[in-house]
């Protein structure tokens, strides 16, 4: 890596760092408690964002089954704290239902390590056993996309469905506590926070080296020309099985670390709306950027507090108008729009329609300045 | 006897009945730069398909270097050593020739010694030694989108070169270019037959003329026709189904 590069890393962590600290050390002033927890749910959505973006973005993989993963993420620490009864007793849903024993599968829940591997685990092996058998058969585009949402509708039915074993439509709520600490406690939610904005630094560092270097460039490769990549000896099936699983892995912790704050995780984050949802995000903020991808989903969901505080009625007409408005008028979203504007923070080469040799095009350029002389 | 390194032994490739190619048996020395010319339809392009893995011959068998390739993934046929350049180039617009380069000349193209890769020396030498080779020293780092056709073309050559196969399958390389740019492929070319195998599909009889030494005609699926240029252009079949009548 030359000079420069260096450099950039290093400018890019002191970034990355002082938003950190900022969110860290300044917002918890500025916010009450309420909005503290509001911006850490918000966060943790935008955890989920990176990892579509990841897939969506830079692999070309639009997956329309986020929700699964990220619910999965949510029951998976939930069962954990559900847990946290007196020894022989049963969550309280269970008795509702007659149950008088605890599921073998809700067992090992009872662990902290083995539930928090399982927000990781059980997503992204989920995610990597569909996107095997998914890519293996060369099965993409639109035909993905509609896969995903197929598995969102037996995830969602799934859930919804089995009342003794996750309490149905209500999902699992009523958390009393988390290692002794009372997790409505405002101390324990800001503990949360701080968990939250440090995973999101985390993931986004993650996603950053995965999207930069070779690596990255056979991501774009495969989004842009897949069967090219082939016939120069790659096998897109494994890098697409890989980072698939990455992504809903993130979705799995982005879902624990929204239920925490929430109070709740329910099937309702495995409706498909709520899929989609994500995908409008990542769409605002900018597709095939990580910055991107975060600004997007605290901009919709803030502007969904907003309107939804003040006229509840036409919030979902104003998410629609978003999405078109980004569809039609801002395909590369809002980051992708002010590249284009070229500002100095965020400088990239220029994109330019016409005569493009005029003014890349080095030989030209350099005539032109021993003409100027 | 030379060593083959490309031998097809009675290939019939049927798409619903209709036969692309028809028996075809074809096969080329280590070392030679071969052309193959035939009219459209002739089945030029699926027999390039067949040796890359793209097309499963329906009977018959291909093997590159004695191997047979039934049933070898793409990719996989890519690591033995056969590299593919296509008719338009397909070469990735949204990353720098640099980029385009480095992805192809990648030794371990799995994904986790890719993720892990650290970046040899010897690597960007010889990354930036193409680069010359294909004339692109000035404009290694833009996008490679606003490079111009002959130079895409030019990059696509580079980027077989990197992946540093025995065998490079070019299809019509010269495919709208301007004169001089033909040469300058047709030169590129000249100079990778010293290390490489090269099958070049081409219809232009002007650049056949610049680099063939041997050219194989296609016609229906099989082979019509094989000789020097020379040979070729007397031939009265070859100039009934193809050539057309010589002109004064």
């Amino acid at each position: 890596m030359n000079k420069r590069g260096r450099r950039g890393v290093l400018f890019e962590v002191g970034v990355v760092v002082a938003i950190a600290l900022f969110l860290i050390v300044i917002m918890p002033l500025v916010l009450s408690g309420f909005r503290l927890t509001l911006l850490g749910r918000f966060l943790a959505l935008a955890i989920a964002a990176l990892g579509i973006d990841l897939i969506w973005g830079y692999t070309g993989l639009l997956s329309l089954g986020h929700g699964v993963f990220f619910g999965l993420g949510g029951y998976a620490i939930a069962m954990h704290l559900k847990l946290q009864v007196p020894q022989g007793e049963l969550p309280d849903f269970m008795g509702l239902y007659g149950g008088t024993e605890l599921p073998w599968f809700w067992q090992p829940f009872h662990s902290f390590p083995l539930a928090a591997i399982a927000v990781v685990l059980i997503p992204g092996m989920l995610a990597g056993i569909l996107g095997y058998l998914v890519f293996r058969n060369r099965i993409r585009g639109v035909y993905f996309s509609i896969l995903t949402q197929a598995a969102t509708i037996v995830f969602f039915n799934f859930f919804n469905g089995q009342q003794k074993l996750f309490n149905g439509t209500n999902g699992l709520i009523d958390y009393t506590t988390l290692f002794g600490a009372t997790v409505s406690d405002s101390k324990t939610q800001f503990v949360f926070y701080v968990l939250t904005v440090l995973f999101l630094a985390a993931t986004y560092a993650l996603c950053r080296w995965l999207t930069s270097g070779i690596f990255g460039n056979v991501l774009l490769a495969i989004r842009d020309d897949e069967p090219r990549m082939r016939f120069s000896g790659y096998n897109p099936t494994d890098y697409k099985v890989l980072v698939f699983a990455i992504s809903g892995a993130i979705a799995g912790i982005a879902g624990a670390f929204y239920t925490v704050q929430s109070g709740s995780v329910s099937p309702r984050a495995m409706d498909i709306a709520f899929s989609i949802e994500m995908v409008i995000w990542v769409a605002v903020g900018g597709r095939a950027s990580l910055i991107g991808a975060v600004f997007g989903t605290l901009l919709v969901n803030y502007a969904r507090t907003f309107f939804s505080e003040q006229f509840a009625e036409i919030w979902l007409f104003f998410q629609g108008a978003l999405f078109l408005i980004v569809v039609t008028v801002l395909p590369d979203g809002i980051v992708g729009w002010v590249r284009k504007q070229n500002f100095r923070l965020f400088r990239r080469p220029t994109e330019i329609s016409t005569y493009p040799s005029l003014e890349e095009n080095i030989e030209v350029e350099h005539e032109s300045q021993n003409t100027r002389n | 006897m030379k060593a083959k390194i490309l031998e097809t032994e009675n290939v019939t490739v049927s798409f619903d009945g209709f036969k692309a190619l028809r028996n075809l048996n074809f096969n080329m020395d280590v070392g030679e730069l071969r052309v193959v010319i035939g009219p459209n339809g002739a089945g030029k392009t699926t027999f390039l398909d067949v040796i890359t893995g793209k097309v499963q011959p329906t009977e018959g068998r291909v093997l590159f270097k004695g191997k047979n390739l039934r049933r070898i993934p793409e990719y996989k046929i890519a690591r033995l050593g056969i590299g593919r350049k296509f008719q338009t180039p397909r070469i990735f617009l949204n990353l720098t020739p640099r980029e385009n380069l480095e992805l192809t000349a990648n030794r371990n193209k799995n994904v986790f010694p890719t993720l892990f890769r650290r970046p040899a020396s010897a690597e960007v030498n010889s990354i930036a030694g193409l680069l010359e080779t294909i004339g692109l020293t000035d404009k290694p780092d833009i996008a490679a989108g606003l490079l111009s056709h002959g130079e895409k073309q030019r990059l696509e050559i580079g980027m077989l070169v990197a992946q540093s196969p025995d065998l490079l399958l070019v299809d019509e390389p010269v495919a709208g270019l301007t004169d001089e740019e033909t040469e300058n492929v047709g030169e590129l070319l000249l100079a990778l037959a010293q290390s490489h195998s090269i099958l070049v599909i081409e219809h232009d009889m002007e650049f056949v003329r610049q680099i063939a030494r041997q050219v194989t005609v296609l016609h229906e699926g099989s082979v019509l026709f094989e000789g020097t240029i020379d040979e070729v252009q007397n031939d009265p079949r070859v100039i009934e189904v193809y050539l057309g009548k010589p002109s004064e």
